[in-house]
């Protein structure tokens, strides 16, 4: 790798410029034998690395599930940490593979910025933290309110519409980072501090005094957050969706990591046979091998299993299911079939 | 002549009287003091209103300081020892001290970087302090290769073969200069770029067949924290002052050509934040770039602050030049030396004199600019920060670890201000 840099940058530049954009995202893929991720800068539950540089979280475990689907390998990924700003610009220009991000699935990103958004992984929304002394139980009484917001992100413009449309006036105090922004609240610079209720959450959970901070019943946003990738490769569109799906899937089949290996054998439910690839030849479909989904979900769980280990009501993080429960569950997730 | 006073007056003193202590109020520190401190009621007023202050930040931070945690595995625990008291939490230093330093350089390699660090100190040596004998430049001239094998480590011969393409460069100079001067400085340019497309890659490959020599490789993406600060400070000012030499001279130069050339480049560099310039590095380039092709991170952005403080540092450089006299140019002319001697013997020393706080300057704001990557997603002490607060033990701290990257980066910024102040301390020759 080191080599053409030095040697053949340039020469190599102009020559296989032609040459490399005929490949699939799959082939680099698969020829690099490594799956370039984009991660968050550090998120607790969602992405971040630990003490041993090991990155861990929900979103990580979506890139470990499709690096095992594509690559036999869970850990065949390479992390690459980019900011709210520059995000976008890293995965346009083939820097990552795929983003799993926290990046909320909106109109003008998906249809303007050319990317695709493959599905959503976490249902999230937009709320209000204060502190109990404000006396305040309710958003409509934040009129006049000073809010801390993170710029970049589209809880700013959420912030916006909600108070024009509620005919309220705020004065925002723009914060880079979520811990800038704990700070900023706790030192008494904003009344209220404003982000998906996710972050709130694990925000107020590593606060002092935890019970002194309540968070508002309004949730004044659609926050669906999920993996992306570029337009113009709908192979590798299909590839990481169905990676997605087929998580879901296991729960809603009961497949977990632990009873994966016995199903792959074969089952009397038709559908999970087809999901693991005992029949049906489906990951033949998209240039994997039939056993691609029962990889992934051996790796990191299905998606319940990976809900409970990194940001579930188990872990300090202590996020309920809610909205990301099973359609089944009353939740809103809806794997398509396999089929 | 005592005799006669005997008779005259009625005491003469015979012996001296030993000599008093000052009046109290003009000695010691109480002199100090009312000097200093209490000269008139303005200064009376202000030095009341400092200690005041002083008292009140010490009297706000002292107990947080001292009062500090240094072994609890995680803010809650510190919390739990803290029982409501007011203290720091600097747990997080000792629990992650080895990453804000090495990012996630492998562990059971840290002695490769400080290693590097140390050599780095041996091969400055000859360049700092002009008492130690020459000899040892060599160890300077070699040490770059040496640093970049021990810090990302590979195979032992791709820097060889690259510090090679350098050798062909001198070589080639060497056997052309006999002929003509200017044709060898184009044969010292072309040789190691021929050395580097056509040969450096083969001979690395049939050395390391034949004698596999190396290190275990280290990928770019472990490389972070101080180790990252401090491989992009160091690069970048070792890599600017010759480049912005060469920059100044060029926009001083007669050659219209060259002169504009110059002048282009400081201007358009100056003119660009380098935070536009880093995202360039880390978004733009790949665009040019064919997909697949990992052109380094660290040494784009190594080469965008490269290229940002080199066109400070022109024009640091060409006030010194402006600032000699024009007669010092006309004495060079007089002896009868050619462009570069006159540089190099007269100019030169003189000009660089004249800017080494300026130099220095700039050297110690790009080093902390380095900071400015966590921008792009890179991992250096800052970004680590956010990192850490991710992980769900520490989440929620912030002071401690902003202290201790500022501690850091004290110490260096400080080192060089000191070594800059030693020098022009060294070089004064004027009688002011």
């Amino acid at each position: 790798m080191k080599k053409t840099v030095f040697v053949g940058a340039l020469s190599a530049a102009a020559f296989s410029a032609g040459l490399a954009h005929a490949q699939t995202t799959l082939e680099t893929v698969q020829n690099r034998g490594e799956l370039i991720c984009g991660s968050n800068t550090g998120q607790a539950g969602f992405g971040a690395p630990d003490a041993n540089g090991v990155w861990q979280g929900f979103d990580v475990g979506f890139c470990r599930a499709l690096a095992a689907a594509v690559l036999n390998d869970p850990n065949a990924v390479t992390f690459v940490p980019l900011t709210s700003q520059t995000r976008f610009s890293a995965l346009a220009s083939s820097e990552v593979d795929v983003l799993a991000r926290n990046t909320t699935w909106t109109f003008v990103r998906d249809v303007d910025l050319n990317l695709t958004f493959v599905g959503t992984n976490y249902y999230d929304g937009q709320g209000f933290m204060v502190t109990r002394d404000l006396g305040v139980s309710s958003a409509l009484e934040l009129d006049g309110a000073t809010v801390c917001i993170e710029t970049g992100t589209t809880t700013e413009l959420n912030l916006a519409d909600y108070f024009r449309v509620n005919n309220m006036s705020y004065e925002p105090v723009p914060v880079d980072t979520a811990a800038e922004a704990q700070q900023q609240y706790l030192a008494g610079a904003c009344d209220v501090y404003t982000t998906d209720v996710s972050a709130l959450a694990s925000s107020r959970a590593a606060f002092a005094e935890p019970g002194d901070h309540a968070i508002l019943p309004e949730v004044i946003s659609k926050e669906p957050l999920g993996p992306v990738v570029r337009h113009g490769d709908d192979q590798w569109a299909d590839i990481v969706q169905w990676t997605l799906f087929a998580l879901i899937a296991a729960e809603e089949l009961g497949v977990t990591s632990a009873n994966v290996e016995e199903l792959k054998a074969g089952s009397n439910n038709p559908e999970i046979n087809r999901l693991l690839g005992v029949e049906g030849g489906f990951g033949e479909m998209f240039g994997l091998d039939n056993e691609w989904a029962a990889r992934a979900i051996a790796a990191v769980g299905n998606y319940g299993e990976l809900f409970a280990s990194t940001i579930g009501d188990q872990t300090p993080i202590g996020l309920a299911r809610g909205l990301n429960a099973q359609w089944t569950q009353g939740g809103l997730l809806y794997a398509p079939p396999f089929r | 002549m005592s005799d006669t006073h005997a008779q005259t007056v009625a005491f003469v003193r015979n012996e001296m009287i030993a000599p008093s202590d000052p009046p109290a109020r003009e000695a010691g520190a109480v002199k100090w003091l009312r000097e200093n401190l209490f000269s008139g009621v303005l200064n009376t007023f202000l030095t009341v209103v400092s200690l005041l202050i002083v008292w009140y930040a010490l009297a706000a931070i002292g107990p947080w300081l001292l009062n500090s945690v240094w072994t609890a595995g995680s803010l809650a625990e510190c919390r739990a020892i803290l029982d409501g008291t007011s203290g720091a939490c600097f747990s997080v230093i000792t629990d992650r001290w080895h990453q804000l330093l090495f990012g996630f350089y492998p562990p059971q390699h840290y002695w490769r970087p400080v290693l590097a660090l140390a050599l780095l100190f041996a091969a400055l040596a000859p360049v700092l302090f002009t008492a130690l004998p020459r000899k040892l430049l060599l160890f300077t001239a070699i040490y770059p290769f040496v640093a970049y094998h021990l810090l990302w480590g590979g195979s032992v011969w791709f820097p060889v073969s690259v510090a090679l393409g350098f050798v062909a460069g001198i070589l080639a100079y060497l056997i052309v200069a006999r002929v003509s001067t200017l044709i060898a400085v184009f044969a010292a340019i072309l040789a190691p770029v021929f050395w580097w497309t056509f040969a450096a890659g083969a001979f690395d490959q049939t050395m390391s067949g034949i004698l596999p020599l190396g290190l275990e490789f280290v990928r770019s993406d472990r490389f972070g924290g101080f180790l990252i600060s401090l491989i992009i400070g160091i690069s970048g000012i070792s890599l600017s002052l010759p480049i912005g030499i060469l920059l100044a001279l060029g926009r001083q130069s007669d050659m219209v050509f060259l002169k504009s050339v110059c002048v282009v480049v400081i201007e358009f560099i100056r003119g660009v934040p380098l935070i536009t310039l880093l995202f360039t590095a880390s978004l733009l380039l790949n665009y040019f770039l064919p997909p697949g092709s990992a052109f380094d991170l660290i040494l784009r952005v190594i080469i965008m602050v490269t290229l940002f403080a080199s066109a400070y540092m022109a024009e640091v450089i060409r006030g010194g030049l402006a600032a000699l006299p024009k007669g010092q140019y006309e004495a060079a002319d007089a002896l009868g030396l050619n462009y570069w001697k006159a540089q190099r013997l007269i100019i030169m020393p003189q000009a660089l004199k004249i800017s080494i706080p300026g130099i220095v300057n700039t050297f110690i704001g790009l080093f902390k600019d380095t900071t400015l990557v966590v921008f792009i997603g890179l991992l250096d002490p800052i970004g680590l920060s956010n990192a850490i607060r991710a992980d769900t033990n520490w989440n929620g701290i912030y002071w401690e670890l902003f202290i201790f990257i500022a501690a850091l980066f004290f110490i260096f910024c400080f080192g060089m201000s000191r070594y800059s102040m030693y020098l022009e301390r060294k070089l004064k020759t004027d009688h002011r």
